[in-house]
């Protein structure tokens, strides 16, 4: 069954067709990579997915409900989450501190809401943020500035603070871009494994086609605002259309 | 103790007693000594330094967490005035229920203009308050609201006061002064001790408390998941709003109980002199709120008692330093040079004072720029290096103006 429904979605910046006539589906429990040239649409679907921008025309559905005309923030209540390409994070606080709010939200949008409680009194709500601080390896990192951490430790804690949320669909733009190797195959662990356990429905944006092969049960290729391909991963490989999309032109 | 961590407790305890003892510390100086010039242990500037305590503190909840700057805050404390003195006007001279109404009204009217100027952030939002603040004090000024009623209601630029033909039907034979179940305000206890005099009125002692008790509640809100909440807003938005949280009441209602502060020192002040003018409302007094905030340290707990008590005793030194008090200090210099520095020195005195505070907070902004709080850290720090303790971890709980 598909969680995640995009239909016919147009979307144009001025004369630019960034997106035309894009249709998506996402199986529920699966990990769909989103992949494409420089420029293909691929961000733009993403932020017509979460609220940051409104498709001009066409459906986008998720678990059944239209996510069009939502504010992000109402998007997110419905259980998907994102994780950026430049991670957002709370950087004038602790890693342990970030990692708290999505723990206090809960998922209907408010708050544990005890104005004149303290923090550190609420014991179940610090035992979920330090669980997902050590899903990630990030316990011994708790009491350090977000901002200071290293790019690769940011998106990670960005990853831990969408995961606090236990979110039904997790969309992720480009989760290993600018990473050493090594933190790449680490996230590509960590993905795998949060799949495997929470069985969390993921679509990926991806440029490291080792990240995409490596994770994706499903692809789609977008290529200058339409999908043109859309397949299992090993069907992916060879085609000759997404070599075009690549290459440019016959060859 | 009181749901406070150990540091916090020992800041509340330390705050508990430098208020409680001000009286004594501020009036350190014997009566008749040369420096007796330097104390600040009168009634009316003591009332003063905790009135404009709990502004600053109010202000710091809502600046210092969430990082927007309204630049209309005085309209809040005006307001509380009026309605303080108004209640003065309507039922007796007893002080609670016009504090009560100081609050309530602020919070009325701080939900209205925060529900309207919380729709933009950054410039646009201080601009908006800034707006609202100075209608309401053209509004008060001239009167406005009330003439179009047909009553006085801030009797313009006179100043709002009670009059012996005002209804005060409570009053039967109660005191004619302001007083808390007939503890009058401004009575007071005058100890001699030796070459020493203290004064410990009546009045401080009730702003010192409700000063605490603030303070006490803003600790409270700093630690709880709410003050969270709002220094995630401070830091990054669009992550909240990819978590699923509206930013909004959160904003709004640190925006409301930072008002409700402002109302409680604008109703204070009334009841210490009961006499409301629209000038608390003016945009100078919402800037010198800023100053003092900045000064003492932004987002620190201590910062905005530390900013206003500086900035209130500079303006009681330096507006009280006259050419005559001058020519006596520099008095020791040859004619020339004592007549230039007193001519150079008396332009930032008396009502130069204004040059010294531009001045001052200019030095502290560039070199200084978490306030006096940082400067503290900093001199800690640097006595811990001198005596080879080791390098301290920074103080988490201060996080600097930007």
């Amino acid at each position: 069954m598909s969680i995640l429904e995009v239909q016919n979605v147009n979307k144009s910046f001025g004369g630019l067709k960034a997106l035309q006539n894009v249709n998506l589906k996402v199986e529920e429990g699966t990990i769909h990579a989103i992949i494409g040239p420089n420029g293909a649409g691929k961000s733009t679907l993403l932020n017509c997915l979460v609220g940051k921008l409104t498709p001009d025309t066409g459906s986008v559905t998720f678990d059944g409900v239209s996510l069009l005309g939502k504010k992000p923030y109402e998007i997110n209540q419905t259980g998907v989450s994102r994780v950026f390409q430049t991670p957002e994070i709370f950087g004038d606080l602790t890693v342990y501190e970030n990692v708290l709010i999505p723990c206090f939200g809960k998922r209907d949008g408010s708050f544990e809401m005890n104005a004149l409680m303290s923090v550190n009194s609420q014991k179940d709500i610090r035992a979920k943020a330090e669980q997902m601080l050590e899903d990630v390896n990030m316990a011994d990192k708790r009491e350090m500035r977000a901002s200071s951490l290293s790019r690769g430790d940011k998106r990670r804690l960005e990853m831990a603070m969408c995961l606090a949320q236990d979110p039904k669909l997790l969309l992720l733009d480009e989760p290993t871009a600018g990473m050493a190797r090594a933190d790449t195959n680490n996230t590509i662990a960590l993905l795998a494994e949060i799949q495997e356990r929470r069985h969390i429905t993921m679509a990926v944006i991806e440029h490291d086609m080792h990240v995409v092969f490596s994770l994706a049960q499903r692809i789609s290729v977008l290529a200058q605002g339409t999908v043109i391909v859309e397949d299992l991963p090993e069907n992916i490989k060879g085609h000759p259309k997404v070599k075009e999309a690549y290459l440019g032109g016959a060859h | 103790m009181f749901g406070l961590n150990k540091k916090d407790s020992i800041l509340m305890i330390a705050v508990a007693a430098l208020a409680l003892l001000a009286p004594f510390i501020l009036n350190i100086f014997p009566n008749d000594s040369a420096l007796a010039f330097f104390n600040a242990g009168y009634p009316d500037l003591m009332q003063r330094f905790v009135i404009f305590g709990i502004f600053a503190i109010g202000f710091n909840l809502l600046f210092g967490l969430t990082g927007y700057l309204s630049f209309g805050h005085a309209a809040f404390l005006g307001v509380g005035s009026y309605a303080a003195v108004w209640m003065f006007k309507l039922l007796n001279y007893n002080v609670v229920p016009a504090i009560v109404l100081s609050i309530v009204v602020a919070a009325a009217f701080s939900l209205v203009i925060g529900y309207i100027s919380l729709r933009r952030s950054g410039i646009y939002f201080s601009i908006l308050t800034l707006a609202f603040a100075q209608m309401m004090f053209v509004t008060a000024y001239s009167d406005l609201l009330g003439r179009w009623l047909g009553i006085t209601l801030t009797n313009g630029e006179t100043g709002l006061q009670v009059y012996n033909d005002d209804p005060q039907i409570l009053l039967g034979n109660g005191p004619n002064v302001p007083h808390l179940f007939g503890l009058e305000m401004r009575a007071k206890e005058v100890w001699d001790i030796g070459p020493w005099e203290f004064t410990l009125p009546v009045g401080y002692y009730l702003c010192a408390v409700l000063m605490l008790a603030s303070f006490y509640l803003a600790i409270r809100i700093f630690r709880s998941p709410f003050g969270l909440m709002l220094r995630a807003i401070k830091s990054n938005q669009t992550r909240l709003n990819y978590t699923g949280l509206n930013s909004k009441p959160y904003t709004l209602a640190v925006f409301v109980i930072s008002g409700m502060y402002a109302g409680l020192a604008g109703g204070l002040l009334a009841c210490m002199d009961p006499l409301a003018g629209a000038e608390r409302m003016q945009w100078t007094a919402s800037g010198e709120v800023v100053i003092m905030t900045i000064l003492g340290g932004a987002g620190t707990l201590i910062g905005p008692i530390l900013g206003s008590g500086a900035i209130k005793y500079l303006e009681n030194v330096f507006s009280k330093l006259n050419e005559g008090l001058l020519h006596d200090w520099f008095g020791f210099m040859p004619d020339g040079l004592e007549g230039a520095l007193v001519w150079v020195v008396s332009k930032f005195t008396g009502e130069g004072w204004h040059l010294t505070l531009g001045g001052l907070f200019m030095l502290v902004i560039i070199f200084l720029p978490g306030g006096l709080v940082e400067g503290g850290n900093k001199i800690r720090s640097w006595i811990q290096n001198r005596t080879g303790r080791g390098s301290p971890p920074a103080d988490t709980a201060s996080t600097p103006a930007e």
